[in-house]
């Protein structure tokens, strides 16, 4: 379809403005950049803005706001520029998350690794080198979809559901890595296990991820993680930086 | 030591329920809350207070409940048998609940979600701005037999008042708006869908219900293959097997199965409450419709407390005695003795 960035109602909820038909990098970013753009607007009939992977949902009671009216702005506000090619929102944090592969903790490396046509080592220094984003949160609360991963990692999700995986999971499907939030049944396969946790209730910020973070999952021993997990060292042992 | 009501023993799925939270959708919580908001509402109007105090809502049936001291109790949404130490209790009204006295919730004879409010409401410790529990998020839990809730005052309430709730427990029609997905969705394909008498499954809670009918399942064009997009309350969501599902409360935020429509806000306790077989129908209605229906819905809300009646009241004072639906709300709560 060609008339892409598309505006519409979403029930008496509010409106959404999609980027793309289908995941992709750039419609990701436009998302990204576009929401950061409506927040900067601060709309008072706008409740809360939200993002999947290739869209932007604004919350609006449509009962008492006419759709018309916040579309307008909203055309307004696309024309501004290429949202395709827009530099990424400012004030996004580095997470560095040490991650084991492979081993009784994520017995799913060898067989990704297999699936993705390269040996385990080669496997595990491409993961522990990538360095990803937080395409969108959902599912679980503040569970992220990341990415992308190269080419050689879009591989399908498996036919059997993995009875379950648990909290800090790292998985991986098409060019994608989720850190599960809480034990889930799953078809992406368990590559890695983190001590990261997404969501935690009580915490001062309860959500450790936002949109646009990027992330990199370093590789580290089986006695590390041990001693991460003993010591209850925040984040899991993930170290953050600002993005400048 | 503050007043508590005791849980004494605890339905199979009560929990602490308010008008849920907003705001996190970006991070992939949705906002949860009370099933039948409705039902928040009419306990509010019935103990005179405002609507954002927690209740308890329970799944099906009650339980038996002990307060500590003296407090008031409202009970509404699906029609439960309730009796004070034996004695029975209308539903759809508020009483006093004296310290001590035994308040038992059975099974519920009309509707799924029932609600019992005190006065003032319940003073657990909000979390992430409420107290409602989130139980696909892991936020709260169910109750169980032997926990106990805090009361938030000894506040003393307004006991002896009831309401007639609008009918809403039995399923039927179900109003639907267009929605950015129901595009995918053959003309031929929504017109059947408009036509079609479902069932309310059983398989049903607080994150989606799902519906059933005997025919073709209901599915998009271009297959199911569509890129994940937020997901709102109320929206009909076709999956593998063809079947629509209406998502609710606790739904996830976002979703890669079409969704063919979205349930209006005022009709969403409908589906809520229709107990499994319950018939329900669905059908397409303009923005603009929508808009007056739910304008109105919110004026009839704000006019609750306007229509609660004194539970006992001297005939001599009620000018239009006959115009009372005093059966409707009068007797509710026992059982239908015209039943077999």
């Amino acid at each position: 379809m060609t008339d892409l960035p598309r505006i519409d109602t979403v029930g008496l909820s509010g409106i959404i403005v999609s980027f793309a038909e289908a995941m992709s990098e750039p419609a990701n970013r436009a998302a990204l950049a576009f929401r950061a753009a409506v927040e900067a607007e601060d709309w008072p009939e706008v409740s809360e803005t939200m993002m999947s992977l290739v869209s932007v949902f604004l919350a609006v009671d449509l009962v008492i706001t006419p759709a018309a009216a916040i579309e307008e702005r909203l055309r307004a506000l696309l024309i501004t520029r290429d949202w395709y090619a827009a530099p990424l929102p400012k004030g996004r944090t580095l997470w560095h998350v040490p991650t084991v592969y492979g081993t009784d903790l994520a017995p799913q490396l060898e067989e990704a690794a297999e699936v993705a046509g390269l040996d385990p080592e080669e496997a595990i220094r491409q993961l522990s080198a990538a360095r990803v984003r937080v395409l969108t949160l959902g599912f679980a609360p503040g569970q992220p979809y990341l990415g992308e991963l190269p080419e050689v990692w879009n591989i399908p999700r498996q036919q059997d559901l993995t009875k379950s995986v648990p909290s800090g999971a790292l998985v991986a499907a098409i060019r994608q890595l989720i850190i599960f939030t809480a034990p889930t049944p799953t078809g992406w396969r368990h590559v890695g296990q983190t001590a990261f946790r997404n969501f935690q209730l009580n915490a001062a910020q309860p959500f450790a991820l936002s949109p646009g973070d990027e992330l990199t999952f370093p590789s580290i021993k089986r006695a590390e993680y041990d001693r991460i997990l003993s010591s209850e060292t925040p984040h899991g042992g993930a170290e953050r930086e600002a993005i400048a | 030591m503050s007043a508590v009501l005791k849980i004494l023993s605890a339905g199979p799925a009560l929990s602490l329920q308010d008008m849920g939270r907003e705001g996190y959708l970006v991070s992939g919580l949705t906002r949860g809350g009370a099933a039948d908001r409705l039902a928040l509402h009419e306990g509010a109007a019935l103990v005179g207070q405002t609507a954002e105090c927690a209740a308890l809502e329970m799944v099906g049936m009650g339980g038996t409940f002990e307060a500590t001291t003296d407090t008031v109790i409202a009970l509404t949404g699906a029609r439960m048998a309730a009796t004070l130490d034996g004695a029975p209790l209308i539903w759809n009204a508020s009483h006093v609940l004296p310290a001590g006295a035994k308040l038992v919730i059975g099974g519920a004879q009309a509707g799924t979600y029932g609600y019992l409010h005190v006065a003032d409401g319940f003073a657990t410790e909000p979390q992430m701005g409420a107290r409602a529990s989130h139980l696909n998020a892991g936020i709260g839990r169910l109750l169980q037999s032997g926990d106990s809730l805090p009361l938030a005052s000894n506040a003393p309430g307004r006991p002896g008042y009831f309401l007639t709730p609008e009918n809403r427990l039995q399923g039927g029609a179900l109003r639907v708006v267009r929605s950015f997905q129901t595009c995918h969705f053959s003309t031929e394909t929504r017109k059947r869908f408009s036509e079609t008498e479902f069932r309310r499954d059983p398989r049903g809670n607080r994150q989606g219900v799902r519906m059933e009918a005997t025919g073709e399942g209901f599915y998009a064009e271009g297959g199911l293959s569509i890129v994940s997009e937020v997901i709102t309350t109320g929206d009909i969501q076709v999956a593998g097997d063809g079947a629509p599902y209406v998502l609710m409360c606790e739904s996830q935020t976002t979703g890669g199965y079409p969704r063919i429509g979205t349930v209006i806000p005022s009709d969403l306790p409908k589906v809520a409450q229709a107990a499994a077989g319950a018939p329900l129908r669905f059908t397409f209605i303009s923005h603009e419709e929508a808009i007056d229906i739910e304008t109105r819905a919110r004026a009839e809300i704000k006019a609750l407390g306007s229509r609660v009646q004194p539970l006992i009241r001297d005939p001599h004072d009620i000018a239009d005695l006959l115009s009372y639906q005093l059966v409707g709300g009068a007797i509710s709560a026992n059982a239908d003795p015209f039943e077999t």
